[in-house]
């Protein structure tokens, strides 16, 4: 079985993870954003932080798909990815938006569905990006860090419904991504419901085929 | 199979240690670059497109905002540019992405091109674009344009007033509104085949705030003829309501007694009301409307009543609950 250097893999992967960054960063400096520049770094940082929530939720049913059980070692650093654009999205918000009026963010959030949905996905983020490290694992045990970190399906979705309520009519791309978001999910519904059959069956001590 | 014990391979064919991470660091960072460009090509696709070349023709004998020392003076900020006025569009016939449209409507043909005027008029008349811009003389009129999106522009429009052409069809005494038409064709306008909004895009206004001399049929903009993407040929202009009031392409106008319906009121009632004047304190349900960015400018500025027009027009609402009537 092919496993990479996980350490160099790594690497790949962090430097992969910066380069939408850096391009934006760049495209900003050089008013390469259109009109409204604010908008789009608001609009680009919100889907990445959704394109990498959605590959922290790809990485299981890949890895049970392909066998390739390196991949797993891979997800925290996607996920703070996931974080990281998060927290730039969030910046454009508080800063470019409102400007840190702690007032006025209050009351979007209060009163704007859009907006409280939104900061509440972003808020799910932050305990996990905070128990991320090994240590905290250990310190958790390996049991209670998955059942906490199972909070990315909440921020997953949170994020697609706060991407839909966000368009003015044309909902295809917000559409698109819940249709992904449904079939990363579903397949975990679908493999648990097979593992749960598979344990009935043998406690019975009913032979199931082999699948 | 054959494996070879270590002793069987002959030292000469044992790759050098320093030929092997040599060979391995230049894998590595083929493999870096290949995937770092493989998602700069990726995120690109997702980018802003380069604005395409415009060119709209000079308008002839347009008098300025200052020649015509006419109502009412340009405001005193500054001129939106060409370029962003030309490739910042909400325009959902072509594209839903704002700075797709300029793209999306190149070579779009305005000519040639009737606007029927009717309904309760006593004189109805299918008006070719070109005498239709015969009716009045051509003047120039630097408004601000705010989105109900938050944001904002300043542009000089060439255009006139919109009463100057319902003068010419004589509205009946029982006629209470004006309806707006755009133009139906999938095969012009591509993106009509969705169904993100009802086709074709309706406006309406009531009679006197269509016969308010600040109202304009606009076909230009900074003297020259308007692009495809701001409307062409021929687009309303109500400067104290919400851009989508300004509907664009118009083939149609039709004085009737019936509130017309409007596009954006079908598509989301809660949201977008008929009158739609710009007014910071009735907010979007999904945003506030207190401020606003205007497009060049980095922080916000504060949305006026009526987008600063109130003195000309807010006597048109006495009485009305602007809450109710959003």
């Amino acid at each position: 079985m092919f496993a990479p250097d996980i350490k160099f893999t790594r690497f790949v992967l962090f430097m992969n993870g910066l380069v939408p960054a850096a391009l934006l960063a760049w495209d900003a400096y050089h008013h390469k954003l259109g009109a409204n520049p604010i908008e789009f770094a608001t609009r680009a940082t919100g889907v990445l932080t959704l394109v990498f929530l959605f590959v922290t939720l790809a990485i299981t049913p890949l890895r049970k798909l392909t066998g390739a059980n390196w991949m797993v070692k891979l997800r925290r650093q996607v996920g703070l990815y996931a974080f990281f654009y998060g927290c730039l999205h969030l910046l454009t918000y508080v800063w470019f938006d409102k400007f840190f009026g702690a007032r006025e963010i209050a009351e979007d959030v209060w009163a704007r569905p859009f907006i409280t949905v939104g900061m509440a996905s972003f808020l799910v983020l932050v305990p996990l990006a905070a128990t991320s490290t090994s240590g905290m694992i250990k310190r958790l045990g390996g049991k209670r860090w998955a059942k906490l970190h199972k909070l990315t399906y909440v921020a997953a979705v949170g994020g697609v419904i706060h991407f839909y309520l966000g368009v003015k009519a044309d909902t295809t791309t917000p559409i698109l991504f819940a249709v992904v978001l449904a079939l990363l999910l579903g397949y975990r519904w679908v493999s648990s419901r097979m593992d749960a059959t598979a344990t009935k069956s043998a406690t019975l001590g009913i032979q199931t085929p082999p699948r | 199979m054959l494996i070879k014990k270590p002793d069987d391979i002959k030292s000469s064919e044992i790759t050098d240690r320093k030929l092997y991470l040599t060979r391995r660091n230049f894998m590595r960072g083929v493999a870096l670059a290949a995937t770092t460009t493989a998602t700069a090509l990726v995120y690109r696709q997702f980018g802003v497109p380069a604005p395409p070349p415009v060119k709209g023709e000079k308008i002839e004998g347009v008098q300025t905002a200052e020649q015509a020392s006419s109502f009412p003076p340009p405001p005193g900020e500054a001129r939106t540019s060409y370029e962003e006025i030309t490739n910042y569009n909400n325009f959902y016939e072509f594209s839903t992405g704002k700075t797709e449209v300029a793209g999306a409507a190149r070579g779009f043909v305005t000519r040639p091109w009737t606007v029927e005027v009717g309904g309760m008029v006593a004189k109805p008349r299918v008006f070719d674009l070109d005498d239709l811009l015969k009716i009045a003389p051509l003047e120039e009129r630097v408004y601000r344009m705010r989105c109900v999106e938050r944001w904002s522009m300043v542009i000089p429009w060439v255009g006139f007033p919109l009463a100057k052409l319902l003068a010419q069809v004589e509205p009946l005494g029982s006629a209470k509104y004006v309806a707006f038409q755009t133009l139906l064709d999938p095969k012009r306008m591509p993106n009509q085949r969705s169904d993100v909004l009802e086709w074709p895009y309706v406006e309406g206004l009531r009679l006197d705030e269509a016969m308010h001399p600040l109202t304009i049929l606009a076909s230009g903009l900074y003297g020259e003829t308007l692009p495809p993407q701001n409307g062409a040929p021929l687009r309303l202009v109500v400067p104290w309501k919400y851009g989508y009031k300004g509907i664009k392409s118009i083939v149609k106008i039709t004085l009737t007694d019936q509130q017309p319906k409007t596009t954006w009121n079908i598509s989301a009632p809660r949201e977008y009301g008929f009158y739609s004047n710009v007014n910071p304190k009735v907010h979007h349900p999904r945003w506030s409307q207190a401020k606003e960015r205007r497009i060049g400018e980095f922080g916000l500025r504060d949305t006026l009543p009526f987008n600063g027009y109130a003195e000309e027009v807010a006597q048109l609402y006495a009485g009305m609950d602007l809450r109710v009537n959003y």
